[in-house]
């Protein structure tokens, strides 16, 4: 039951009133199952993922002791000062909640669009958007200092007789990505329930019958069921799009709502939705290269997937070009003092460095991806793909330290430096992220099975294979030649 | 209802051989989404009640071939809505605007904030926590309340008994009959499932 070799087919042209196939080279169901429970059921995974886990981990562990380091000692061990006193922990923050945005676009709002293309990558999105929410979590956790008392940030009856300040957006930020947090693990589990009943149904050890069995609810794929669980999925659908573009509304107002020049600016929440949609693709693209190489999954991610993913990226590229571009006019057309100078700061300033990388990453060199060439080609998207994701980064550094560095006084300015404990917390981020992502590829289906299957031509109870050869014994490969045509 | 246990003997103590449990109903395997909206269509019209279709992912056309109602849950969650932005909107005004003192499993008391001069009842500024509370509640009702609705976490069926049906969730597809159907006769039962153009039909036992 090997994959058919499929993936040199080219299915990126567009040729009007026929859709292009999604899913290449496999004939029949079992197939699409057979290539998706691969990777979970093989006995070792391929040596690519022993390197990364082992790299992650030692990424993990040192996480662990910058942050016991920074809650024993306390926030000075960070390059913090007084104008700054805002810099890698909630860059960080901003910079993964922004990465765990495309799961739940591509999971939800592609949904409701019914771009059926999203079937082949929503299910590792949706890991990406959980682990990135968890990574980001952890930085407005431990920013406080005093970390045992990160309790008071929820409405919890206490002694004292105090509540959380409602006025406050970081407190409509604790709402926000909170819930954020749960209705994507929502999401991704509904997704899951029937593909583990798969795997339970395929799993040979006693171990992986408990635990799928178990995590499976006893999904018995009943059309009763399935009539409930669709409409719950499309409310979800429904109920996660405007979630997932108030949350960076919310991230942003952060910013938006202070008095400081760079910060107050009415552009903030759109701008900041397209960044994070621009930036999550890019992390999708980034994980998904190289994940239906190692996997074998590339007549399921086919490279109309990806080019798909490029034009998002190519898109939203733009409209972040747009609000840099737009922010410099207002801060023009304002007159206001502050705000020229900061922006002309940000440009021209002691973060210039910063600005230039920023604009280049994520304004300049997405442009490429207007070629088709560059578009379909693994190894350009794979950098270019790179770039966003530093560029982004750099965005939100950018935003955050040059605004708080040179703000009203010249004589309060200061400059910032990070320490080696801001470092050593921004690169264990990645192998916390890294940990779980390679943990999720490992012990769970990396693609929706059902709703891949459910995109085949051959899903459709009137395709013509199914009513050439009526009955019993209908051969599904003699209609292979129709495989591309799911009109 | 009395033609359940057609095959027991009830006197012997209940055993995990097949010929001495139970019937639980039968199952009809059928090749492809074709046949089983085809084959759903008849039984359906043949009156039968307790009986289901599996298949491994939701095959388009077979709620109506089915004839299956279509679910109140978008009300309920609705519901879980509104009572979600309540909620939201009753955390902060007793929390920020107003000073009574209520006992929620502790006594606990409100605390009008003054915050740079806005209005104790600065509902603008309470909107995004009701709107995440909306979102909040609707999705966790959505979810719980899908697989309370469909029965779910229940993870034993007799149907899981039948190695034939492991293949629901890969790439056949099953019709199921209970024999509590008042409509369930096992030969004639199985006379229709295989006149549907059922691949195979077998008997499942409680166990």
């Amino acid at each position: 039951m090997s994959t058919i070799p499929a993936h040199d087919i080219d299915n990126t042209g567009d040729v009007p009133g026929k859709r292009a196939a999604l899913v290449l080279g496999h004939t029949d169901f079992h197939q699409v199952t057979n290539t998706i429970c691969r990777p979970n059921e093989t006995r070792k995974p391929p040596m690519a993922w022993y390197i990364m886990f082992g790299i992650s981990m030692l990424l993990v562990m040192n996480l662990g002791f910058v942050v016991h380091y920074l809650i024993f000692t306390g926030v000075g061990v960070w390059g913090l000062n007084n104008p700054v006193m805002w810099a890698f922990d909630i860059t960080n923050f901003v910079f993964w909640v922004g990465i765990g945005h495309a799961g739940t676009l591509i999971s939800a709002i592609l949904f409701l669009f019914r771009q059926k293309w999203r079937t082949g990558i929503n299910r590792f999105a949706e890991a990406m958007t959980i682990f990135a929410v968890i990574c980001a979590g952890l930085f407005p956790g431990i920013h406080v200092g005093r970390v045992w008392l990160a309790f008071w940030l929820f409405p919890i009856p206490n002694q004292m007789a105090m509540w959380p300040q409602f006025r406050s957006p970081l407190l409509w930020d604790v709402f926000a990505v909170s819930t954020y947090f749960t209705v994507s693990l929502l999401f991704w589990y509904v997704g899951l329930v029937p593909d583990l009943a798969t795997m339970r149904d395929r799993a040979k050890g006693k171990v992986q019958q408990m635990a799928y069995g178990l995590f499976s609810l006893g999904w018995r794929g009943s059309n009763r069921h399935w009539h409930r669980y669709e409409r719950a999925y499309l409310l979800l659908a429904a109920l996660s799009t405007p979630l997932v573009l108030s949350v960076h509304s919310v991230v942003s107002f952060d910013f938006a709502t202070s008095q400081l020049p760079g910060w107050h600016t009415t552009i903030f929440p759109p701008y900041f939705v397209a960044g994070a949609i621009f930036s999550g693709f890019a992390m999708v693209v980034t994980l998904a290269v190289p994940a239906r190489e190692l996997f074998g999954l590339k007549n399921l991610i086919t490279l109309r997937h990806l080019d798909n993913m490029n034009k998002v990226i190519l898109v939203t590229g733009c409209m972040v070009g747009y609000a840099y571009g737009m922010e410099f006019f207002i801060a023009w057309y304002s007159g206001a003092l502050y705000e020229k100078f900061a922006f002309m700061n940000r440009a021209f300033g002691q973060y210039s460095w910063a600005y230039w990388i920023m604009v280049s990453c994520n304004v300049i060199t997405p442009q490429l991806f207007w070629f088709k060439k560059v578009r379909t080609s693994i190894p350009l998207m794979f950098i270019l793909s790179l770039f966003v994701n530093v560029g982004m980064w750099f965005e939100r550094f950018v935003i955050i330290v040059t605004s708080l560095a040179n703000d009203f006084l010249p004589s309060s300015w200061d400059r910032f430096v990070p320490t080696w404990v801001d470092i050593g917390t921004m690169l264990g981020a990645f192998g916390l992220f890294g940990v779980l992502f390679l943990l999720f590829c490992r012990f769970l289906p990396m693609i929706a099975i059902a709703e891949v299957k459910g995109v085949m031509p051959q899903a459709d109870p009137h395709w013509e294979g199914w009513h050439q050869s009526h009955g019993a014994g209908s051969n599904p490969a003699a209609a292979h030649s129709a495989n591309g045509d799911n009109s | 209802m009395t033609t359940l246990t057609t095959t027991t003997t009830p006197t012997t103590a209940p055993s995990s051989t097949a010929t001495s449990a139970r019937l639980y109903g039968l199952v009809a395997e059928f090749e492809n989404p074709a046949q089983i909206v085809a084959a759903a269509e008849k039984i359906r019209d043949k009156g039968y009640r307790y009986w289901d279709c599996h298949t491994p992912f939701p095959v388009h056309g077979l709620d109506k071939a089915m004839g299956i109602q279509r679910t109140i849950l978008p009300v309920l969650v609705f519901v879980a809505g509104a009572a979600g932005c309540t909620t939201g909107l009753a955390l902060q005004l007793f929390t920020n605007s107003f000073n009574f003192t209520i006992w929620a499993l502790v006594w606990v008391t409100g605390y009008p904030f003054l915050i740079s001069g806005k209005p104790a009842l600065s509902i603008p500024a309470f909107v995004p926590v009701m709107f995440e509370l909306t979102i909040l509640f609707s999705a966790l009702s959505c979810v719980g309340l899908m697989f309370l609705m469909n029965g779910l976490p229940k993870l034993h069926n007799p149907l899981f008994t039948c190695d034939r049906f492991r293949r629901a969730s890969d790439d056949r597809f099953f019709i199921s009959i209970e024999a509590r159907d008042p409509r369930f006769y096992r030969s004639k039962t199985e006379a229709d499932l295989k006149s549907c153009g059922a691949a195979a039909v077998e008997a499942v036992v409680e166990d």
